[in-house]
Formats: structure tokens, C-alpha cells, sequence
């Protein structure tokens, strides 16, 4: 039963990292049809960003659980700068040619892991963070490391305030619009580009806080953790459907607590196969994904 | 008669008079400074000169699919995979005679090309790219997590050499294997010709053009694609087979993600929807990935600020920017900018239809 807990726990540690990558991930492709492999470069940003200000500028507050905020506010505002700073310089120019901004972006993303081992080199590097992350609480027998329920809470705030923007705003009002019908919304006067660009910033912001919790939840950051991230993300928008933020946290939750039952109770490597299955399955029949547009309907 | 002379030698001669000369660069014992360490005869520039042909030969599979039929797949890899590590299992796991394994490797590419393709090709554009991502994610892991004790997961499976055709083992060898890696793209070459222009290769460029005419005209588009994806996966999977020769067993980088994109990089840079294009992108990611790290760990860089030896020493920084450049500014490739240079008739036809309504319009202004 302990181990069943631990495991839940866990699985929801996980989803919370993939709803967070995969929230961006699938607004982007619901208001512009743009699949953006250089998500995991944004990853890289809010880790990399956390731990060289950690390191470099927030070295004298004694406080570590002020110096890990501190640093990591700080690599939020890199990942959301950085991921929009893209969409103005590299998406732009190739607006509504999908296929061409596809392959940017997978260019991108090579190019910057590349980037960031030649300078930081390839070995992985640990984070300061406040000692009771790394202590355990015990739940029905069960001893769960403290750092899953920070993923959790911190999953659950963007979650709501995610919502809160989309269905508050003038701003979450015209993505929602854009998502449903983007030429209605540019028939209407809107500069929806505007939109882009914006969406490209929360994107990045979701995606660094991933990174930061990446780092936690492995202990470390290495230049390839984005990578292997992005691709269960990739599954994670396909089966939430795209443009769902919703459905993205729904399909979080199901993917990861999947490979935490399977690869815990079948064999270890079966619960990515799984996963791999429920998204052909998915795509076969449900195209749609649980709730959001059809895939591919823009491509 | 000079019309089909001119066919004749575009179709036929100056490939013929490219591959011979490639053929004869092992007897070549003559050094090129600054392009190659060492003779071109010698074994370490041609195990160079070889995995430059067979990525040129892999990259064209590539192009099959995604430059001539439209189809971007994030999986291709797998297939590779499978000629890599099937083979090399059979022998050296299964301990089969090579033939043997070659036999039951093509058999299940085919098979599984034909499986997985009438699958994934349900769903269009980027869910396609998807699930062949996510089909090749689970062969990777697969590959690594090695439930049957196969793949020996992230060590690789060196080949049992004993197996293997002796003219093909050994440094002595080499040579061998550069004209094994010369033939096997030869081969790639004259058969993705052949097809192109073929009538089903025609409907590919057609799909690739617009899917939904090729559909009104009557045709089923989902057996076409299919027919260039198996062709494209079984092509690529005898690739590697020769990659397992040349390298001399599996490892784990031929089943990740990152190496569908490194093909697609070498096909985008080269020019998709062009032969030559692809091999050239092909031969040119390879040559300088090599070479790159080459200059990045010599004396002469050692020497420069950090800010600039960095990229160089990372050979993939460098070739995803010009990556970046190529699809931002020059689509078409390497092979785009020489038509560009040298306007074919189709070029000239095509500038002259864009340009007549600005021609009758400044008139009408007059």
C-alpha cells in the first residue's frame, strides 16, 4: 500500500512537470499550428538560468530557500524573454509556412543543446535548494521526498492561473478565440500576432518553471534533460488534445501516473512502451484527443 | 537525335562518371592538406570518406519521404535502427549465418514499415510527425532498457566478427567497406531515380503538391504514401546493415530521435525534393561534423577567446544555425541556390508566367 502511495505521489510530481511543458506546448500549437520542438530549449533556460544566478548572483544570501526563489524568479524571466525573443525573431518571418517553422525550431533546439554543453559542459550540475526538499513526509507508511508536493502545488497555481488569464482577460479572451478560429478573430480587426508573441512568453515562463522543478525532482540539470522531457510532453498535448490547457492536465496526470504503475510494477522501460501505445490508440481513434482541436487539421 | 543524346548523358553519364570517380579514390595515394589528415588512400580518411557516402545514401531515403512525397516523419531512425541492430543481433546473439540475418532483417523492416506506415498514415502533417516520433521513442527504448538481453542496451552490441564476410573485416579492409558504402548509395540513387520518375513517383510529388487533387483526380493518396514510406523505411533499413559493417556493430545513437533529425537537417541543407541535394547534404553534414571537431580540438583554436572556439567545438551548434539560415532565407537548399545560378527551362517557363501580369500591368499604367 506504502508503495502504491509513493508511487501516486510521484506520478503526480511527474505530470505536473509534463502539464507544465505540455500547457505551453499546446496553446502554441492550438493558435498558430506550430509544433515547437525548441520547447526544451526553454526548458534548458529556466534550469540553466536558476542555477548560473544561483551561482553567480544570489551567491552571498545565506538563506537557501531565498537564493533557490530568488534565482529561479530570475529564470523564469530568462525562460519567457528567450521563448519570445524566438517567436519574434524566428517564427515570425515564416508566419503561416508550418512545416518551415517546425523545422526551425528543431534547429533551434539542436543547435542550443549544443550551445549549452560547449559552454557549461556536458556533466550535469545540482541546484541549491532549501535542505527540507530533500526530506521526506510520511504519508500512510509511506515516505514521500518533499520536493513532489512543491511540483504539485506549483503545477496547480499555474493550472488556475492559467484559466484565471484565459477566461478573465481581453488577452486570454482573443487566444481562446484564435484557438477556436484564428481568421475570424484577424476578420475582426484583431492583431492576433500580438497574441503570439504572448502566448510564446507564457509558454516559455511554463516551461522554465518546469525546468527549475526538473531540477529538483532529478537533483540535477544536465544540457539533454529538456530533450527527453519534451518528447512525453509531445505525447502529453497529443492525447489532452491541442489547445486544451484542461485536457493537458488530465492527459499529464494519465501519462505519468501510467509509466509510474507500469514501470514499477511490470518492468522497468514497459511503462514508456505504454504510454507509446496509448497515444496510437488515441490518435486512431479519438483524434481529437480527450478535449481541443483535431490534430493536423492546420497542417 | 542530339535531344536524346543530351538525355542520355543527363540521365546516365554524369552519375556514372561521379560514382567511377569516386570508386577509383582508393587507389588515389595522394593528400589533400587541410581537407583530410592523411592520404586518401589511407584507412582513416576512407572509414571517413565511407560514412560520408552512407549518410549521404541515408539522408536520400530520407528525402524520398520527406522531398519527394511531403511526408515529415520524426521516425526514421527506427528503420535504420532495425538494419543496425537486427543483423548484428542475429549473427552475434542468435549466431546465424550472415545471409541469414540479412534475409530476416529486410523481411521485418518490410513488414513493420508496412504495419506501422498504414497506421501512422492515417493522421496528416504534424500528428503523422508525431507518431512516427512516438513509434521510434518506443524503439529507442526498446534498444536500452533490452528486456531479452539483445541490444546490451547503452554499451552497444559489438558484431561477432567471425560471422561477418571476411572482405569486409579488419583495417586492411577498409577499402572494401568505402566501396561497399559507394555501392549501397549508388544502388539508393539509381532505384529513388528510377521511382521518381515513375508514374506512382509522380503522384508522390503530386501528394506532396496537393493531396486533396490528387484525391478528386480519383487516386487514393493513403496507398500512395504508403508505398513511398515502405520504400523509403526498407531502403533505409539496408542502409543499416551497412552501417553495422562500417562501424562494426550497433549502437544506441541510431535509435534516438536526435538521429531522424540530424537526416532531416543533412536533406534540408542539401535541398529537398532533389537527389543530388540530399546525397550532397548528406555528405557535407558528415564531412564537417567529422572535421569540425577536428579544427575545434587543434592547436589553432586552442588559442582563441572562449566565445569563439565554443561553437566551434561543437559541431552540431554550427550546423543547426546554418541549418536555421537555410530555412529562413534559402529554401531549396544548396541545390536550390545552383538552380537559382543556372535557370532550367521549367525555371525560365515559371519566372516568365510570374512576371507577365507585372509586365501587363506597368503597361496598362502607361
Amino acid at each position: 500500500m506504502s508503495t502504491f502511495v509513493l508511487l501516486t505521489i510521484t506520478g503526480f510530481g511527474l505530470g505536473a512537470m509534463y502539464f507544465l511543458i505540455a500547457s505551453g506546448l499546446s496553446l502554441i500549437y492550438g493558435l498558430m499550428g506550430v509544433l515547437n520542438f525548441a520547447h526544451g530549449a526553454f526548458i534548458t533556460v529556466g534550469s540553466y538560468g536558476t542555477w548560473w544566478t544561483s551561482e553567480h548572483v544570489f551567491d552571498g544570501v545565506h538563506s537557501n530557500l531565498w537564493r533557490w526563489l530568488l534565482s529561479a524568479l530570475l529564470g523564469l524571466v530568462c525562460g519567457g524573454v528567450f521563448a519570445a525573443l524566438v517567436e519574434l525573431i524566428l517564427i515570425r518571418p515564416l508566419y503561416t509556412r508550418h512545416i518551415e517553422q517546425v523545422l526551425v525550431t528543431v534547429g533551434l533546439q539542436l543547435a542550443f543543446v549544443a550551445l549549452v554543453r560547449g559552454i557549461w559542459g556536458p556533466d550535469p550540475k545540482t541546484f541549491v535548494v532549501p535542505r527540507w526538499l530533500h526530506e521526506t513526509t510520511d504519508v500512510g507508511g509511506a515516505l514521500i521526498p518533499n520536493d513532489r508536493w512543491v511540483e504539485i502545488a506549483t503545477a496547480a497555481v499555474v493550472l488556475v492561473l492559467l484559466q484565471l488569464f484565459l477566461r478573465r482577460t481581453r488577452y486570454g479572451l482573443i487566444i481562446r478565440a484564435g484557438v477556436e478560429n484564428r481568421a475570424m478573430v484577424q476578420a475582426l480587426g484583431i492583431d492576433v500576432r500580438k497574441a503570439f508573441t504572448l502566448v510564446f512568453a507564457i509558454g516559455g515562463v511554463a516551461a522554465a518553471v518546469a525546468g527549475v522543478l526538473s531540477g529538483v525532482y532529478f537533483n540535477v540539470v544536465g544540457p539533454e534533460q529538456g530533450t527527453s522531457l519534451l518528447i512525453f510532453a509531445f505525447i502529453v498535448v497529443v492525447i489532452g488534445g491541442l489547445g486544451s490547457i484542461g485536457g493537458s492536465a488530465v492527459a499529464a496526470l494519465v501519462v505519468a501516473l501510467t509509466q509510474q504503475y507500469t514501470n514499477y510494477y511490470a518492468s522497468s522501460g514497459i511503462g514508456d512502451m505504454v504510454v507509446v501505445l496509448l497515444l496510437g490508440v488515441v490518435l486512431l481513434v479519438r483524434p481529437r484527443g480527450f478535449a481541443g482541436a483535431v490534430v493536423g487539421a492546420r497542417a | 537525335m542530339s535531344r536524346l543524346n543530351r538525355k542520355l548523358a543527363g540521365d546516365w553519364l554524369w552519375p556514372v562518371v561521379v560514382f567511377a570517380a569516386l570508386a577509383v579514390v582508393p587507389k588515389l595515394d595522394v593528400s589533400i592538406p587541410k581537407l583530410f589528415d592523411q592520404p586518401l588512400s589511407s584507412p582513416g580518411t576512407l572509414a571517413l570518406l565511407a560514412a560520408c557516402l552512407l549518410y549521404g545514401a541515408l539522408a536520400l531515403t530520407y528525402d524520398l519521404q520527406f522531398g519527394f512525397t511531403g511526408l515529415l516523419s520524426f521516425g526514421h531512425a527506427l528503420y535504420v535502427a532495425i538494419g543496425v541492430y537486427l543483423s548484428n543481433i542475429a549473427i552475434t546473439e542468435w549466431h546465424w549465418a550472415f545471409w541469414q540475418g540479412i534475409l530476416f532483417t529486410m523481411g521485418v523492416a518490410f513488414v513493420l514499415a508496412n504495419v506501422l506506415g498504414y497506421v501512422s498514415l492515417r493522421v496528416g502533417g504534424i500528428a503523422f510527425a508525431m507518431v512516427t516520433l512516438a513509434f521510434a521513442q518506443a524503439g529507442n527504448v526498446l534498444a536500452l532498457k533490452d528486456p531479452h538481453h539483445w541490444t546490451h542496451g547503452e554499451e552497444g552490441l559489438g558484431a561477432d566478427y567471425t560471422k561477418l564476410p571476411q572482405a569486409f573485416v579488419g583495417i586492411v579492409n577498409t577499402r572494401n567497406l568505402y566501396w561497399l558504402a559507394l555501392a549501397f548509395l549508388a544502388f539508393v540513387f539509381f532505384v529513388v531515380r528510377w521511382v521518381t520518375e515513375s508514374s506512382p513517383g509522380r503522384v508522390w510529388q503530386a501528394i506532396r503538391e496537393n493531396e486533396l487533387r490528387v484525391e478528386v483526380l480519383g487516386l487514393r493518396p493513403h496507398a500512395y504514401k504508403l508505398q513511398a514510406f515502405v520504400l523509403s523505411s526498407v531502403l533505409a533499413a539496408a542502409g543499416g546493415i551497412v552501417y553495422m559493417l562500417l562501424y562494426n556493430g550497433s549502437t544506441l545513437s541510431v535509435t534516438e530521435p536526435t538521429f531522424t533529425l540530424t537526416l532531416l537537417l543533412m536533406v534540408v541543407i542539401g535541398g529537398a525534393g532533389s537527389r543530388w541535394g540530399a546525397v550532397l547534404g548528406g555528405i557535407l553534414y558528415n564531412y564537417l561534423d567529422d572535421r569540425l571537431v577536428a579544427i575545434g580540438s587543434s592547436s589553432a583554436v586552442h588559442g582563441l577567446p572562449s566565445a569563439l572556439r565554443t561553437p566551434l567545438e561543437q559541431p552540431l551548434f554550427l550546423l543547426g544555425v546554418i541549418f536555421i539560415l537555410i530555412v529562413m532565407f534559402l529554401p531549396g537548399g544548396l541545390a536550390g541556390l545552383a538552380n537559382r545560378a543556372r535557370p532550367s527551362g521549367l525555371r525560365r517557363l515559371e519566372h516568365a508566367v510570374q512576371t507577365a501580369p507585372a509586365v501587363a500591368e506597368a503597361r496598362e499604367d502607361t
